[in-house]
């Protein structure tokens, strides 16, 4: 019986014009233009620099910074007031304000205090700008100092520098952290929640009537919904891995088998869970709103671009609630750590769980007569 | 072969089914005649095993609706009033496919299909989907029929169907008959109604009567006159002001009137004369299903 059923479903499947082409289309698309869209990499903001003090110390500062790849010097001006309405007109991401007397209170020793004003209407340009411009103002400083090693006040701190070494991932390549997450997102979507429009689709179109009066068991009917979607959904993994390979120069540090036996687990839950729309949603519209909310959901709260360990503690509990968290971390830890089947049998377990919850639910909420 | 009893299903605050109990004998062609709305859709349901009623059994067969629903199933061909076969498999592929999922093959069964599945031939390799309706009806009606049924339940087959393709499926009922396949049909079109052997006047969830049709229409009560004039609008109107009508609806080109024994056709035109109606025509007619079914469905409403 399954067999005919499945028959039916590749055929109509396969028949589509879409979405064939979609599911190949889908893994190459996520993986390679997202990675590269949404990077968080800074370069080339916009400084200007207000030299109230025009000093030959003032101006080798400014030199310094606008010697620097992360910096473009768009305006050098005497005027605050005028600088900060460049930043109003968006013509400067950042202003570095260095005051009067800024060389004679170096060279006496005394503190001497910069203002960095940013644009923050983007934060992550504004946070990383003055991040990176605080580092070269510190640089150059460190410099002075080496330099004025004879100060007046001969009070001068010893200097000192950290080396950060960077695990697992050296040159913090945003793509090798988003990759592995990506395809987590790629196999709920294409297994978690395209067999639960179809079944809705069902319902939509009222077939689901007609099949109901045939003596197809319930099991057989919901096998042929979710076995070709799997199939698919690992098809697609494995495209992604080529992509990943050939591409990022990606490749697992730990085993493939420990990635397809999460996946499977992974795949079982999010079926489970599509099931549960499925059960739910009268409409397509409905179920499609549904998923909307969840995926959003779980972009946010799984770590697919904010890592969960930086997250309050209490979206940290939450976070513990979608399956997705686990297999991503699962995914990192597995690419980039090379962490084996031992090291994860929390994550196993969460999975295992999840699995045996939704698939519950789905069947309990399941009543095949109303 | 059908036996239903005091079945009842609510919706909410709507009562779809209010104690209906009937009984089909093997080999019959049962219709069940009413309105939008009447409850036929839910009737149906819960006899296809797709809905459970409130309370009240049905079994067909010998076997319960909601008990033995599994051995029902292979037993029932059931066609939704709503088009259901995939639009996106061929013809040939959703008959094969239902044949399949009830174990049975297009062969083994071909001759009892036959004869509707000729028609649809010349496309069997087009898409359900793209079928005129007249067609999807009767694909449909190849799909519930494949598995050799014993007991057909077709829910308003006929309703959007063309005139010509309405006469096509009804004759197509008849030789089905003929094989020894009881049919349970619905339908709003009152005309189909003699076609059946018995039918079941139904509405607000409940039967107003079953008979032959034959039987139904010889108990109708009242003398009813077609009446004519050349104001057909203020006629309406006046001739339901005049003691002793019982009811008058508009039909086609004339109005039908139920009186009681004390008025006339003389009087009445008189009555329609005084009140300014030129060209007036009254005739003696013989009561239709559809007069039929207004009186009984007014008696109802206590009127």
């Amino acid at each position: 019986m399954l067999r005919y059923l499945l028959e039916k479903e590749f055929k109509q499947i396969l028949r589509n014009k879409m979405l064939p082409r979609f599911i190949l289309l889908f893994p190459c698309m996520a993986l390679l233009v997202f990675p590269l869209a949404a990077n968080f990499e800074v370069r080339h903001l916009s400084l200007g620099i207000v030299d109230c003090d025009r000093s030959p110390y003032s101006s080798r500062l400014a030199r310094k910074l606008a010697a620097s790849t992360l910096f473009r010097l768009e305006e050098l001006s005497s005027d605050y007031a005028k600088a900060l309405k460049e930043i109003e007109l968006d013509r400067a991401d950042i202003v570095l304000e260095i005051p009067a007397g800024f060389e004679r209170r170096l060279v006496e020793g005394e503190p001497v205090e910069l203002m960095i004003s940013a644009n923050s209407v983007n934060g992550a340009k504004g946070g990383l700008g003055s991040a990176y411009l605080g580092s070269l103002v510190s640089d150059f400083s460190s410099e002075l100092r080496s330099e004025l090693g004879n100060s007046p006040a001969g009070n001068l701190a010893p200097s000192f520098s950290i080396l950060t070494l960077y695990r697992y991932n050296p040159r913090l390549e945003y793509p090798v952290y988003m990759v592995p997450a990506l395809m987590v997102m790629l196999l709920a979507m294409l297994c978690g929640f395209l067999p639960a429009l179809n079944i809705v689709g069902e319902k939509e179109s009222g077939t689901i009537e007609q099949m109901n009066v045939t003596p197809v068991r319930r099991l057989p009917f919901i096998l042929s919904k979710l076995i070709p979607y799997w199939v698919i959904g690992f098809i697609a993994l494995t495209i992604c891995f080529g992509v990943a390979r050939l591409v990022y120069g990606l490749a697992p540090e730990g085993s493939f088998l420990v990635i397809y036996l999460f996946a499977s687990v992974f795949v079982l839950a999010l079926s489970g869970f599509g099931l549960v729309i499925s059960n739910y949603a009268k409409t397509i519209q409905q179920a499609m709103f549904m998923m909307f909310f969840f995926v959003i959901t779980f972009v946010l709260m799984s770590g697919l671009y904010t890592p969960v360990a930086s997250m309050p503690d209490w979206a940290q509990a939450v976070s513990r609630l979608f399956p997705l968290r686990y297999f991503m971390a699962v995914m990192r830890l597995v690419y980039l750590k090379g962490s084996g089947l031992g090291d994860l049998l929390v994550p196993l377990a969460a999975l295992l769980g999840f699995a045996a919850f939704f698939n519950g639910w789905a069947v309990l909420s399941y009543r095949k007569k109303s | 072969m059908v036996v239903a009893r005091e079945l009842r299903r609510r919706y909410g605050e709507t009562d779809a089914l209010r104690g209906i109990g009937f009984e089909v004998g093997r080999g019959e062609l049962f219709g069940i005649i009413g309105p939008d709305g009447a409850g036929k859709t839910t009737l149906f349901r819960v006899l296809a095993t797709l809905l459970l009623a409130d309370s009240g059994s049905a079994t067909i067969d010998g076997l319960d609706v909601a008990r033995d629903y599994a051995a029902l199933r292979r037993r029932l061909g059931y066609m939704p009033g709503r088009f259901s076969l995939y639009q996106d498999l061929t013809v040939e592929e959703n008959l094969e496919f239902f044949a399949t999922v009830f174990g049975a093959t297009i062969e083994a069964n071909y001759a009892l299909v036959a004869d509707i599945y000729r028609q649809l031939e010349p496309f069997k390799k087009r898409r359900a989907g793209a079928l005129s309706g007249g067609m999807k009806q009767k694909l449909a009606l190849c799909c519930a029929l494949i598995h050799k049924p014993e007991l057909l339940l077709l829910d308003e087959p006929t309703t959007g169907v063309d005139p010509v393709s309405r006469k096509e499926f009804w004759d197509m009922l008849g030789r089905l008959n003929g094989q020894g396949i009881t049919i349970l049909v619905s339908t709003p079109y009152m005309d189909e109604a003699g076609l059946c052997d018995r039918i079941a006047l139904m509405q607000g969830g409940s039967f107003l009567d079953v008979d032959r049709p034959a039987g139904i229409v010889a108990k109708y009560p009242h003398a009813l006159w077609a009446v004519r004039a050349s104001r057909m609008s203020g006629l309406l109107g006046d001739l339901r002001d005049k003691a002793g009508v019982l009811s008058c609806f508009a039909f086609g080109d004339s109005h039908h009137v139920a009186t009681d024994g004390s008025l006339g056709p003389a009087e009445l035109e008189r009555y329609l004369a005084s009140r300014g109606h030129e060209s007036i025509e009254i005739g003696r007619i013989e009561p239709g299903i559809e007069d039929c079914f207004m009186d009984l469905a007014g008696a109802g409403e206590g009127r």
